[in-house]
């Protein structure tokens, strides 16, 4: 071989070898590109004209705001009023679930700092700070609360329903039944039978306990609207956990048509839509409300089965809202970050974690299915086994889990 | 007896939903303190509606705030601000001037961006940093510390039970965390068998050359030597490149591309090794899958989401450790496959069937990666 053919070879591959790395970074240029459409970089900034609008802030002229200030004002000259505080901090506590907003739980607890760290405050303090203990998923914290209110007002009907909740959101659901009984004579048969059906659908008696909700809810027309629509959501979450489809939408449709705005319904509809692959119906029924994270998360759940160009944006908003939480230790949203690793971020192994964390902490349905999907994906079937024993031990009926199960095993 | 019923009412939402979405956040700042010498730069975000709801920025209650509005309380957001914050040195307070006023965004809205400039008696050696801001309107709200000393960062937060924080700024170790990070990263290298076969698969036929048709034995160990330089060296420096970007969340990609990807390449390596006809250099080879190797390691550096303070040195040391570990395997191996060079055993056992056996392996990681259908727990 000549020696210029030789170095016309070399030359050549030389060519190849620049052209492929030209080819590689150009790659990488167009994929960084890419990937920073949606996420701004924010960085502090000095608006341009004084008449550019920084921040909404919806309630500032609101009179229920103004009557909060107002009762603010009066119990910071006299911060020991027990009956001014709990007015205050109840109707703190209603605002921040009517608007989702957990800085009013913040405040409820400034108004009743005075009492927050007793071991035993009066029982209207006790109530509230058992109330703002299990938002905060303090659940022991909690129910060590509303045994005390209980054990000095028995026949309090809201002690009994909150432990109720909380037991049920633990998965203890003996304790649950328990708690629920004493509401029968306590209260009206459409509250009752709801704790009871509910705890008895998730433990074995899916199709009986839908079954009498149904008649007594039938039975109850006039019922309170916001008592209909708990009622309605807990028979929609049975028919959806039965497979019956047509009965499952039929609730939610008339849970909805109530007309109260609310996180939990809006979240479990889209659930159920989503696993009914309707992800257009979920973008209608949020309607660009994505202030609470669990409904951003459904929002962008549905742009992913929608290929739609707003998903980019939503993970984006979703990753920094999940990193702020974590600066601040707050682990109430370990259930959604999980499924948001999982199915967003398809992060398997990270997913695992968090959904064996938040197990640890509450055990809804929710949270064993997002457990068994992250270890399915991993391919780490041993981390199932314990969830799968408790849900056969407590026999939940639910159709999504028992074929995950299946797949499991 | 109405009264208690919707009284009850009006909590049953609140249960049902109790671990429903929590809409908003609750109320943080963000305050940063960046060291250098005796003066300090502040940076404090407070959230406008925080402001809004301590002193009043909504002057015309619209439900807006305008720049105006915000710029006309500037004074007393910075008098509110810094009367509730204090910082020490030892026993001697620190001046705080403000020096600034800007908007930024988080993820629940707009802040005010606070700037300051601290000023110690002397250079700084023990903080004391005392938070009271919002306290005693919100139980609920914490401050997020984060001071840059050195290149490291430290971090804390601030709550009711926790307003007072200490930090050392002597004891503070850059090299703690990077040697943590390097045993995080060697660890990694020797259990990822994907990365090791990789590497082996190049490294094979190292101490043989192709001619004729068939593999023999290199002449001498510099020849060898040099080869596996340039490979481990190609490998090393792109997926140095590529685990950068991912770390510092400049870019990233879907991981069970990568995986699949990662998977491939392990596949195409040891195929290559039984039917070297591509007219390919091996170097080149794991360059180009080294970057997509690199964004493997980066998911296991997310995966180990330990606490950091500095980035830039937990992927040092995580790079760091990675080499050393590639390192070792590769000073394992070489002397050992230089000597067995001549031999059948290597020719036909280690590197044929070897290579059959690792794109076999291979070939079933990458379809259960790509088909997200994990079968093939049951061979561990």
């Amino acid at each position: 071989m000549n020696p210029i053919s030789q170095a016309c070879r070399m030359l050549g591959s030389c060519m190849k070898l620049k052209w492929g790395v030209f080819q590689t970074l150009l790659g990488f240029i167009i994929t960084f590109w890419i990937w920073n459409i949606g996420s701004v970089q924010a960085k502090p900034y000095v608006p341009e004209s004084d008449s550019a609008i920084v921040e909404h802030v919806p309630l500032s002229g609101d009179p229920r705001i103004r009557q909060i200030r107002d009762a603010q004002l009066e119990l910071s000259q006299d911060p020991r009023n027990l009956e001014l505080a709990v007015h205050l901090a109840r109707q703190l506590v209603e605002l921040g679930r009517a608007e989702a907003d957990p800085r009013y739980d913040g405040y409820a607890q400034s108004a009743l700092q005075p009492w927050w760290n007793s071991s035993t405050p009066p029982s209207d303090v006790l109530f509230l700070r058992a109330l703002l203990r299990q938002r905060s998923h303090h659940f022991d914290e909690a129910l060590e609360d509303l045994t005390q209110v209980l054990h000095n007002r028995p026949r309090d009907a809201q002690a009994w329903l909150t432990s109720a909740v909380i037991h049920q959101v633990r998965g203890h659901y003996e304790e649950a039944r328990k708690t629920c009984l004493p509401l029968l004579r306590l209260t009206n048969a459409l509250v009752s039978t709801t704790c009871i059906t509910n705890v008895a659908s998730l433990n074995g008696q899916a199709q009986e306990s839908y079954q009498s909700l149904l008649n007594i809810f039938s039975l109850t027309p006039s019922a309170d609207p916001q008592q209909k629509l708990w009622t309605l959501t807990i028979l929609a979450e049975t028919a959806m956990r039965l497979g019956n489809t047509s009965a499952a939408e039929e609730h939610f449709q008339e849970a909805l048509s109530l007309g109260i705005r609310d996180t939990y319904l809006l979240g479990a509809y889209s659930d159920w839509l989503l696993d009914q692959h309707r992800p257009a119906d979920v973008q209608t029924l949020l309607q660009n409300d994505f202030r609470p994270d669990g409904l951003l998360l459904r929002a962008a759940l549905s742009a992913q089965q929608l290929n739609n160009p707003q998903l980019p944006h939503h993970v984006a908003s979703l990753s920094s809202r999940f990193a702020d939480s974590r600066l601040r230790r707050d682990t109430r949203h370990l259930r959604e970050e999980a499924r948001f690793t999982l199915h967003l971020l398809k992060h398997p192994k990270q997913a695992l974690h968090l959904a064996q964390e938040n197990w640890t902490v509450q055990r809804e349905p929710w949270d064993a299915r997002i457990l068994l999907e992250a270890a399915l994906a991993t391919g780490d079937h041993k981390a199932a086994q314990p969830v799968i024993q408790w849900i056969n031990d407590v026999r939940l009926e639910d159709e999504q889990i028992h074929r995950l199960m299946e797949q499991l095993t | 007896m109405s009264l208690w019923l919707a009284f009850i009412s009006l909590f049953i939402l609140d249960l049902f939903g109790s671990v429903a979405a929590h809409a908003h956040k609750p109320s943080d700042s963000y305050l940063r303190l960046t060291v250098h010498e005796e003066a300090m730069q502040g940076q404090w975000d407070i959230a406008l509606r925080d402001l809004d709801y301590a002193i009043g920025l909504d002057g015309n209650t619209d439900g807006e705030i305008t720049w105006q509005e915000t710029r006309s309380r500037h004074s007393a957001i910075a008098s509110y601000a810094l009367s509730r914050l204090e910082i020490r040195d030892h026993k001697s307070a620190c001046w705080m001037h403000p020096t600034g006023h800007r908007i930024d965004h988080h993820s629940d809205g707009a802040y005010a961006v606070l700037d300051f400039s601290t000023r110690c008696p002397t250079t700084p050696t023990q903080l004391t940093i005392n938070y009271g801001l919002l306290f005693d309107l919100d139980a609920l709200h914490r401050g997020l510390l984060q001071v840059e000393h050195n290149g490291t960062t430290q971090t804390a937060v601030f709550s009711p039970e926790r307003s007072n924080v200490k930090l050392n700024l002597l004891s503070s170790s850059p090299w703690r965390e990077f040697f943590q990070f390097a045993l995080e990263g060697v660890w990694h290298i020797w259990i990822g068998y994907d990365h090791i076969l990789f590497l082996i698969s190049l490294l094979l036929p190292a101490v043989l050359w192709w001619r004729d048709g068939q593999w023999n034995p290199v002449g001498y160990f510099g020849r060898a030597c040099g080869e596996v330089l340039k490979i481990v060296t190609s490998f090393t420096l792109a997926h140095s490149v590529t685990l950068s970007l991912s770390a510092l969340h400049l870019m990233t990609l879907p991981s069970r591309w990568v995986e699949s990807i990662i998977a491939g390449s392990v596949v195409l390596a040891a195929l290559h090794n039984l039917y070297p006809v591509m007219p390919i250099r091996r170097w080149i080879v794991a360059f180009g899958f080294g970057l997509i190797h690199g964004f493997g390691f980066a998911s296991v550096l997310a995966d180990l989401s330990l606490p950091t303070t500095s980035m830039l040195m937990t992927l040092a040391g995580f790079n760091f450790g990675v080499e050393f570990g590639q390192i070792g395997i590769v000073s394992l191996f070489l002397p050992l496959a230089f000597l067995l060079r001549r031999s059948w055993t290597y020719r036909i056992l280690v590197l044929r069937l070897g290579s059959l056996g690792i794109a076999g392996l291979a070939s079933l990681w990458m379809l259960e990666r790509s088909l997200d259908r994990p079968f093939s727990s049951w061979l561990w």
